[in-house]
């Protein structure tokens, strides 16, 4: 998939989540929602991206990521 | 002309607690207080003779018919007009009521023309019915007096004839166009002998305000307004009751039928939707089922470069498992999928994702819901814990205030709209004064300015700015202390709503920080705040506007915030409600069609969940979600994603970037489209199964308001499968058993395994009319209105909503915004519509621009102008018109041929990848000649119509 796409993706998600006030709770719901709503190959080639270096993304997005184990 | 299939009651039903006993022809009958005697007696089976009434309209006591006598008053009151008082003792039948009922007839009997036996109404007319009830003998006057009979017919319409020869006068249809569609059209023009029914300024129907909802027709007492079909065909000799397969508003219809021919649609009075008003979709515009462009046998081909083949239902089903089976074998469990859709019932649909899910052995499914109302399913379920409307439509009746948020009712969902604009326009008497309105919408809808209502306030923001209009909306009610914090504290997560009160209090959410961003005046949106925190019961209808944006979802909470913080739900005349576009958006929603949820709304991370559909299917499923609609076409792109099941949806009509959503059909290595119509998505078919029409199935859909309601078959399917019956051929020829013998048993299987739905079943359905889910154990017939004493998910959840602008930002290259629309007579990507004589209406999709812009750019009306964005380019004529905002540019997309869609980007909702069509930035030039995409277009569509004109016959 393009990655581009999925990068912007994950960072629309951050910016919905970020506006919640606690930080750590929001890089959960970034997790929490690309858990729930994307599909495994989406998933496996985001963590890719962010394992090689997360270009493009958010700070927070690229915890997130981290986070999805 | 009224269904013969009902029984009229001659005046609207009264709702009211207080009774009334009376005596009519010596019988006794309690009816509501308010009641007309009229309606008493026709409740009683007295039937007294009327023309001028009937009971979709307030009496007007013109025609004298039906007169009565009441014991201790003097003269002779008309039925129709006078309310039932306790112990009154009426008469219906005495000598001189005869006598003066006759005299009546004779009058109108003397200027009409007596060509009974060959006129189209001969055996529902009721003219001829009284003319026979009152046993009228001689008209003394003769017919070589002045009269009308040899006025001449206005056919402009395409649906309906008006033949003023046969006008009485009664003025049924004038008030029918005033009060029950709200059009207000026609007038009564001239006095005495001389007065005519006429459409706007005396001009040809076609050419007047009418907009052909055919409530004039239906009301019509005798053969002056008729349908052209009963015309051509007489008078049907059965009915059966049936939904309309067009909008969101789902209503109830008869279809009249000959045999197994439609001889015209009359909307069903006990429709709980519709109440027997419909529009010009559902009345008229059904001629597409048996139109010369459907394809009936099945069709394969290898490559879409060759001439389609006709084969066998059986030969079609094995070579599209055949397919699916090597391409999973060949690239994985995850690389087919399915596509379910929004027009077909809930029974197919539930069967596709079924056929995913069980027999596929992934997730991949999605509906196109995707592209519509996927954030409402977020949005609404994030903070009230339900994904759906709170409300049933006759709420509206109860508000004081109305809120339209992106929306426009009265093209989009044109019944309910009817039903808004009664309650705007009050209660004619005065008693009632109508309900406040505000809207919302970059555009000038027609509802903020319409015969009898005028918006309060329209804001008329910038497209794409909606979150920032919602949070200053909510920052007026917070700051200005108008939250209902009993509500509040009452109903709600008191956490979650004081760091929400605290967001939108902040300074920059203010009406004056976001006035540079929205456009809206902040003095006006404060007023609007106020009125919508304050006037009483508020309620919000919100539609694509709203949720096509990439915002979406964002925007649907904050519109929840705003009526949980104001205390505006879970009570008549409030609410949160979603107009659906389509007839199904809610069923395919309900039914499981998204990759993350089963039926039910339910995750599939949800072990108890799983474990239930794992026993009843026999298989185990997958617990990851699927892939999107969106992500299904990046996945073909990479390769990873090869073989797609599509039932009844046009995805390259109708969804964004056309060229790469070409680019993904043209990679799959199967693609299946079951439909009506070679679509546009079929062009790039491998395999292509019949699909069958709303009139050639059994099953149900469910409208906007949750309202389950029946699709009964009135024809045989003409490819001879029903939908459903493919899907399960098709599942069993991927070797999984599905032995479903009627939708029925599909419903109870839904029931089964899905809460809010254990109590509906067809039985219930044929008893009910229809059923609102929830419906169970604790609702056992349904449920109008939601969230009562508790919100589903127990506790309401504020959500912190920050606006953030969208990435389609206007430029020095691209300098305007397109937003899109649609409109009355057309449907969606217009396969149906299209295909029917409402094309006299909208024949292309043209490009709103405003007068300003046009004039900066050498752009007059009706000039082709080229309109192009970063993903596209196409042209279309414009149409110069201040009713949109300078910088804003609109169309429709119902015609392929516009490309509407080769200019929307992939921009997309955050949460649900709903697309966001509603605002794309653009230039528009004048161009002298179509797009190379739409040339391009051309050849390619020329070519495929070629194959299937060249397709090889089945030989049999
Ligand atoms: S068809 Fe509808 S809009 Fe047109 S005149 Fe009749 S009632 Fe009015
Ligand atoms: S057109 Fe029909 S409904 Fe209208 S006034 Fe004439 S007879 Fe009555
Ligand atoms: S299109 Fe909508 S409003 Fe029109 S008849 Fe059908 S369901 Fe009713
Ligand atoms: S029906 Fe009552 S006056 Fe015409």
């Amino acid at each position: 998939m393009n990655i581009e796409h999925l990068v912007k993706m994950a960072n629309q998600i951050e910016a919905f989540f970020k506006a919640q006030t606690n930080p750590d709770l929001a890089v959960d719901g970034i997790a929490d929602h690309i858990k729930r709503f994307w599909d495994p190959r989406m998933r496996k080639q985001i963590k890719a991206h962010v394992a090689a270096g997360g270009a493009g993304l958010d700070a927070m997005t690229v915890e997130a990521i981290k986070r999805l184990g | 002309m009224l269904s013969k299939f009902d029984q009229d009651f001659g005046t609207p039903s009264v709702d009211s607690a207080k009774q009334v006993t009376l005596q009519i022809d010596g019988m006794s009958v309690t009816v509501p207080a308010g009641t007309s005697i009229m309606r008493a007696a026709a409740g009683a089976g007295v039937s007294v003779p009327k023309l001028c009434a009937t009971d979709a309209i307030e009496p007007f006591g013109s025609c004298r018919l039906c007169l009565v006598e009441i014991e201790g008053r003097k003269g002779y009151p008309a039925s129709c007009t006078t309310q039932c008082d306790e112990g009154m003792v009426v008469r219906t039948q005495t000598g001189k009521l005869a006598d003066l009922r006759r005299g009546v007839m004779e009058l109108y009997i003397s200027d009409h023309p007596l060509d009974c036996l060959t006129c189209s109404a001969n055996g529902n007319c009721e003219l001829q019915d009284m003319a026979g009830v009152v046993g009228l003998r001689e008209v003394r006057y003769g017919y070589e007096g002045a009269n009308h009979t040899k006025a001449k017919k206005d056919e402009s319409n395409p649906y309906f004839t008006y033949d003023p020869s046969k006008c009485i006068v009664c003025s049924r249809c004038v008030r029918a166009c005033e009060e029950v569609q709200g059009t207000f059209a026609l007038t009564i023009e001239g006095r005495g002998f001389d007065s005519r029914v006429a459409a706007s300024q005396n001009e040809k129907f076609l050419d007047s305000e009418c907009v052909s909802c055919g409530a004039c027709v239906q009301a019509c007492p005798t053969a002056t307004l008729t349908e052209k079909s009963i015309i051509q065909f007489g008078q049907p000799e059965r009915s059966v009751v049936t939904t309309c397969a067009y909008c969101g508003v789902g209503c109830s219809f008869r279809a009249e039928m000959q045999g197994n021919r439609v001889v015209r649609m009359v909307p069903n009075k006990n429709g709980q939707a519709n109440h027997g008003h419909s529009c010009v979709k559902g009345r008229f515009a059904w001629g597409y089922a048996t139109h010369k462009d459907r394809i009936t046998k099945p069709m394969i081909r290898e490559k879409i470069s060759d001439a389609w083949r006709e084969v066998s239902w059986d030969e079609a089903l094995q070579y599209a498992a055949g397919k699916f089976k090597s391409i999973q074998a060949k690239y994985g469990r995850d690389s087919v999928g399915g596509i379910t859709s929004s027009r077909c019932t809930n029974e197919e649909t539930y069967l596709v994702q079924k056929l995913v899910r069980a027999v596929f052995g992934n997730n991949n499914v999605d509906t196109c819901a995707r592209v519509c109302h996927s954030p409402t399913g977020y949005g609404l379920k994030t903070t009230l814990g339900e994904s759906a409307g709170t409300q049933h439509f006759d709420s509206v009746e109860h508000a004081d205030v109305i809120m339209v948020i992106g929306a426009n009712p009265t093209d989009g969902h044109p019944v309910f709209a009817s039903a808004m604009k009664r309650r705007l326009r009050g209660n004619d008497k005065g008693q009632r004064p109508g309900a406040k309105l505000i809207v919302v919408d970059p555009r000038v809808i027609d509802l903020v300015r319409t015969p009898h209502v005028q918006a309060d306030y329209h804001l008329q923001l910038r497209p794409g700015t909606n979150v920032a209009v919602i949070n200053a909306l909510a920052h007026v009610v917070v700051t200005e202390g108008l939250v209902n914090e009993a509500f509040v504290k009452e109903r709600c997560e008191t956490a979650e709503f004081d760091k929400w009160r605290e967001f939108v209090s902040r300074p920059y959410n203010s009406p004056e920080a976001m006035e540079p961003v929205t456009g809206v005046p902040a003095a006006k949106l404060r007023e609007a705040a106020r009125l919508y925190a304050t006037g009483g019961n508020a309620a919000i209808y919100y539609g694509l506007g709203v949720t096509e944006h990439s915002q979406g979802s964002t925007m649907v909470i904050g519109i929840a915030n705003l009526a949980m913080a104001t205390g505006n739900i879970g009570r008549l005349g409030v609410g949160v409600n979603p107009l659906r576009g389509q007839n199904n958006v809610q069923g395919a929603c309900d039914m499981g069609s998204f990759p993350h949820e089963l039926p039910g709304y339910r995750h599939i991370s949800d072990g108890k969940t799983r474990a239930l559909f794992e026993q009843a299917w026999s298989v185990k499923l997958l617990d990851e979600p699927g892939l999107r609609i969106p992500n299904m076409f990046e996945a073909s792109l990479d390769g990873s994603f090869r073989g797609l099941y599509v039932q009844g949806e046009d995805v390259l009509q109708s969804d964004p970037n056309t060229h790469h959503v070409q680019a993904a059909l043209e990679a799959l290595e199967c693609l299946v489209v079951q439909d009506l119509f070679l679509n546009e998505t079929a062009k790039y078919a491998h395999v292509f199964l019949p699909g069958s029409s709303f009139l050639e199935k059994n099953g149900t859909f469910t409208n906007a308001e949750r309202r389950i309601s029946p699709v009964r078959k009135v024809m045989p399917a003409l490819a001879g499968k029903e939908d459903w019956e493919v899907t399960q051929a098709l599942a069993n020829a991927m070797g999984y058993p599905m032995n479903y013998k009627h939708p029925r048993e599909i419903m109870a299987e839904i029931a089964l395994l899905t809460p809010t739905f254990h109590g509906v079943s067809y039985e219930k359905l044929d008893k009910l009319g229809s059923i609102q889910w929830p419906c169970n154990e604790a609702h056992p017939i349904g449920t109008p209105v939601m969230h009562i004493d508790q919100f589903v998910r127990g506790k309401g959840k504020f959500v912190v909503t920050e606006y953030v602008p969208t990435d389609e930002k206007v430029t020095r290259k691209f300098p305007l915004l397109m937003t899109t629309g649609r409109i009355l007579s057309q449907y969606n990507v217009g396969a149906q519509t299209r295909r029917t004589a409402n094309v006299v209406w909208h024949p292309e999709d043209r490009v709103e621009i405003h007068p300003h812009d046009a004039e900066e750019r050498g752009i007059k009306d009706g000039d082709w102008v080229g309109i192009t964005s970063r993903a596209g380019e196409t042209v279309l004529h414009a149409t110069v018109t201040e009713r949109v905002q300078p910088g804003v540019v609109y169309t429709t997309f119902h015609f392929p041929e516009s490309g509407a869609n080769v200019i929307t980007t992939d921009n997309s909702d955050w949460a649900t990848n709903c697309p966001e069509y509603k605002v794309t930035a653009v230039q528009l030039v004048r161009v002298s000649q179509p797009s190379e995409w739409q040339k391009q277009y051309k050849a390619f569509s020329e070519r495929q119509a070629d194959l299937l004109e060249q397709r090889v016959a089945r030989q049999s």
